[in-house]
């Protein structure tokens, strides 16, 4: 009895509401052949309850990794250490069943792989309701009509015929909607989307973006969406990071990031983005290669592809601090002449 | 010194040989050694009686004990290895050759001969390999000579399968259309271009399949319709023992760890070759 | 309906199956020396008799039409007489081998019952001490011929411990499961090891699977997770195994009920050999061969239906 005395419902007290996601220090490691490879490194970011942040960069700078690395998905020669702290509960410390309750329910992912992530040899409705049975008390039918109408949020035409059949006879982009429907199937406050929108046409795209933010209005869901469209980013993110070889280099609101890029490799990535207008643009490609994680360069990773690079970006890593504002981050010794490089442009 | 040592270790590649392999190695050949010496480490002659020493149990003069003709059980046991790795040689590297030959070219024609084939396979694999075999034996006699017939007859098939599914993979590539286009005869596309690449699983099967020779063909010794007694075979001596498994279990026990011991020898072997072909490739 | 008619396209495809199975069986009877009748009917045979299965056989006709005479005897279950025991050939078929399906199918559940855990165990103990013992464990299964291992546990269990009957076979259901329990965990321990093997890969390519991480990130419990994510996948090429092993399953009951003196169709295949009763050992052969391949087209059906991209 005295032992309860000091904690909540959920077996805690210090849990807070408000606070939403909170990731600090994150790292996440694999032994490969050629030695370790830090594919998620120190990352720290912010997501507060209804914001919706995105995560841009090159392919395999560590996106996947770090969404995975908040679900507690990474598997055992892999390592996690950090803090992701979520409602005031820190879920990488978390005993395996507390984490449990949370995956699907208070956070749920959508994988950038809907060719593989469903279960070939499972009815799809099945692959949603399962998410139901597991943390909710629904009954069959109040499930198999949640199921319906997840289906026909995402818009799949025929869901009730279609609830019944198998992953390989859908489609790359209805199993992405699929995939969508499970994540959303109860209501979750945090949702990770690692590029849900890319094998679907832009109409469903705009759909599904819209459907998104609707949720965020309505029920103050989170979102932390990985994408290589800037368009998207622009028409949906509130803030956005961006990555470059396992860390964070550059983190601030949409319109000031796009306005005036402080990394160089963000500058890059941008290009010639037009400001205005809603136009799909993709991650623009930077001259020379993304470094192996197994042999990164000394200094500032990026300093071989950086035009603005000077002797002491090759000697000393550059720290994530906050320049204009607290929530305007980024790792560049020479992000004020990054800054003003773009103004002249 | 020691640097030197390293680098000859790195030279031979000592250390990149699987660990199965190793141990497979040694146990095989050893195994090897008993079966073309044996008189060099059998204390007694397999085939002598001793009437003095009936079913003798294990002792300094007799370390596997006696059996009930008093003749020395260790030293049939070492005999016994001529026979039965004689067995997973004859009885595995016809199959092995003939069906590598038909694989390569069911593989390579493709078409009807790929379908007959097919219709074959599908045909072989539905009689019990071990029944087949033995009505096989039961027709022909029993006896040795025979049943490397038997097993010839239905084991090519297994390897034909596996070389003409490589086959056709390699026949994709583009080296083999490099060397229709050079006017190369088929003959020489299949044997010196595609079958040196295609033929590793075959291989991997076939040291494994040793391991199912020795228990096939002790199996049959021990039914009677292998090897014949007096012979030394592990499966005639288990039979001989399986009476005074009560009294003197040392005259088939014994035997029978050399079966395991061997057939071990093979299935790491061939588990090593499968990983050693893995890597090199 | 598309199980429905994967069931009867498989169906269809036994017939050339079939077909063969009776050419071979009737060529295995051809390689005998002497003429068939004489054979068949052994040494003591009576002229009149060897004539009338000579005429019975059709032997004065074209092997051609020989053949077709056999394949309608053996349509019409019609699989001639046991030499020796002066019976039916399909009625003693029909009475010992329900006693080998009974010890095969004892057999297969006892090896299932070994395999599956111990391979997930292994699979996901994958490369420490655990692993390292069960895959020596199931190599040393391998490697262990089937007599022997019926030898050994017959005098341990049975004749030293009296735990079990020598031998032999019971008249009631339960006494029946006693005296098989011996003989049918004889045969499981090989047929354990190779599902092991096959288990252990397919788990751990299975338990990679992406599917299985999107599993876990919907907080479903390990339990479902394990049963309906990564067993019942893994299970799938098991399936095919288990089809393709009851030939080496069926192979091994005869050398069991040797060793074990259970009245079962395997012992009835040694003694007509040893009895150079034909009849029986062609009949034999040809019934085993069929039961072959229904078992392949039952695991094709449970294989269908495990996993749904097979039959489209
Ligand atoms: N299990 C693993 N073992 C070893 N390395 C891994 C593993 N998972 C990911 N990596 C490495 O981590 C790095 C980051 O991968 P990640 O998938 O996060 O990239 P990404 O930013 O999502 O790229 P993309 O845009 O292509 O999806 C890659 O170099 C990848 O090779
Ligand atoms: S720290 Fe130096 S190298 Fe790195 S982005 Fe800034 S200027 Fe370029
Ligand atoms: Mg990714």
């Amino acid at each position: 009895m005295a032992m309860s005395a000091n904690m909540g419902p959920n077996g805690n007290t210090d849990g807070n509401e408000n606070a939403g996601l909170v990731v600090r220090g994150l790292t996440t490691t694999f032994d490969t052949p050629r030695g370790q490879a830090i594919a998620a490194a120190d990352v720290d970011f912010d997501v507060a309850p209804g914001e919706i942040v995105g995560l841009v960069g090159e392919s395999g700078s560590g996106k996947s990794v770090t969404l995975r690395s908040i679900m507690g998905l990474i598997r055992k020669p892999g390592r996690t250490t950090g803090h992701v702290d979520w409602r005031g509960r820190d879920l990488v410390a978390m005993s395996s069943e507390e984490l449990r309750r949370i995956r699907g329910s208070e956070i749920a992912m959508i994988f950038q792989e809907p060719m593989t992530a469903l279960n070939p040899v499972l009815p799809v409705g099945l692959q949603i309701e399962e998410n139901l049975i597991a943390h909710t008390t629904l009954t069959t039918r109040q499930r198999r009509s949640r199921a319906l109408e997840l289906m026909n949020i995402v818009g799949i035409p025929a869901a009730d015929r279609r609830l019944d059949e198998y992953p390989h006879q859908f489609s790359g982009g209805m199993r992405q909607r699929v995939m969508i429907a499970i994540a959303l199937a109860c209501s979750p406050k945090l949702l990770l989307a690692d590029e849900p929108t890319t094998a679907l046409d832009v109409t469903i795209q705009d759909q599904i973006l819209k459907l998104l933010l609707d949720l965020r209005d309505r029920m103050a869901m989170s979102v932390v969406l990985v994408t290589h469209d800037l368009g998207v980013v622009a028409a949906t993110c509130d803030r956005m990071a961006v990555m470059y070889a396992g860390r964070i280099v550059e983190t601030g609101a949409v319109a000031e990031v796009f306005a005036r890029p402080r990394h160089s490799y963000t500058r890059g990535l941008l290009g010639s983005v037009p400001r205005s207008g809603t136009s799909r643009t993709m991650l623009q490609s930077i001259e020379g290669t993304p470094p192996s994680l197994t042999n990164l360069p000394t200094g500032c990773a990026f300093h071989p592809r950086c035009s603005f690079a000077t002797d002491i970006c090759l000697k000393e890593r550059p720290v994530l601090e906050a320049v204009t504002s607290p929530t305007r981050t980024v790792a560049c010794f020479h992000h004020e002449r990054v800054a003003e490089a773009e103004a002249i442009l | 010194m020691s640097a030197d040592w390293a680098a000859a270790r790195s030279a031979f590649r000592l250390k990149a040989l699987p660990r199965s392999l190793v141990s497979g190695g040694v146990i095989l050949g050893l195994s090897l050694v008993l079966a073309l010496w044996p008189s060099l480490l059998a204390p007694y002659d397999p085939t002598a009686f001793d009437y003095s020493a009936l079913l003798a149990p294990p002792s300094w003069a007799h370390p596997f004990g006696t059996d009930n003709f008093g003749r020395d059980v260790l030293s049939r046991v070492i005999h016994a290895y001529t026979i039965d790795m004689q067995i997973a040689i004859f009885a595995t590297i016809g199959p092995f050759i003939f069906g590598t030959i038909v694989g390569a070219f069911v593989g390579y024609a493709g078409g009807l001969w790929e379908a007959i084939f097919g219709r074959i396979v599908d045909a072989t694999i539905t009689f019990p390999f071990l029944v087949l075999v033995i009505a096989i034996v039961s027709v022909l006699g029993p006896g040795l000579g025979n049943m490397y017939v038997a097993v010839g007859v239905v084991g090519w098939v297994f390897y034909a399968r596996l070389v003409a599914a490589e086959i056709k993979v390699q026949k994709r590539l583009d080296y083999a259309d490099a060397g229709r286009v050079m006017g190369y005869t088929p003959l020489r596309i299949i044997f010196r271009h595609l079958l040196p690449n295609a033929i590793t699983p075959a291989i991997v099967y076939w040291v494994t399949d040793m391991a199912l020779a020795i228990l096939l063909g002790s199996s049959l010794g021990y039914l009677g319709l292998g090897a014949q007694p007096p012979a030394a075979e592990w499966g005639v001596q288990i039979a001989d023992g399986k009476n005074f498994m009560n009294t003197a279990w040392w005259i088939s026990v014994f035997p029978g760890v050399a079966i395991v011991l061997t057939g071990l020898g093979f299935s790491l072997a061939g588990d090593g070759v499968a990983e050693l072909l893995r890597v090199r490739r | 309906m598309p199980l429905f008619s994967f069931v009867i396209r498989r169906l269809l495809q036994m017939i050339p199956t079939v077909i063969f199975i009776l050419i071979v069986t009737f060529i295995l009877v051809r390689l005998l020396p002497g003429d068939p009748a004489s054979a068949m009917l052994g040494d003591r045979a009576r002229d009149a008799d060897v004539e009338r299965i000579n005429r019975q056989l059709g032997l004065d006709q074209p092997v051609v039409v020989q053949f077709f005479y056999f394949v309608r005897r053996v349509v019409t279950g019609d699989l001639g007489n046991s030499i020796g025991l002066k019976v039916s050939v399909s009625s003693l078929i029909l009475q010992r081998l329900p006693v080998t399906l009974m010890l095969t199918g004892m057999s297969a559940l006892i090896a299932l019952v070994l395999a599956v855990p111990l391979a997930f165990i292994a699979a996901s103990k994958r490369e420490r001490l655990p692993d390292s013992i069960i895959r020596g464990a199931f190599q040393m299964g391998l490697s262990m011929p089937v007599f022997y291992v019926g030898i050994v546990l017959l005098t341990v269990f049975a004749a030293q411990l009296k735990l079990f009957p020598v031998g032999g076979y019971g008249d009631t259901l339960g006494d029946r499961l006693y005296h098989l329990f011996l003989p049918a965990l004889t045969l499981a321990l090989s047929f354990a090891a190779v599902l092991m093997r096959n288990l252990r890969a397919s788990i751990i390519e299975v338990m990679n699977a992406e599917y299985v991480d999107f599993a876990t990130a919907k907080g479903l419990r390990s339990r479902v997770i394990l049963f309906r994510h990564i067993l019942r996948n893994a299970l799938i090429s098991t399936v095919t195994l288990f089809g393709l092993q009851i030939g080496t399953l069926l192979g091994g009951a005869v050398i069991t009920e040797t060793v074990f003196a259970v009245p079962g169709a395997g012992r009835l295949l040694i003694d007509s050999i040893y009895g150079r009763d034909y009849p029986v050992l062609q009949g034999l052969t040809i019934a085993l061969a069929v039961l072959v391949s229904l078992t392949f087209l039952i695991t094709d059906i449970v294989q269908a239906w495990l996993d749904p991209r097979i039959a489209r």
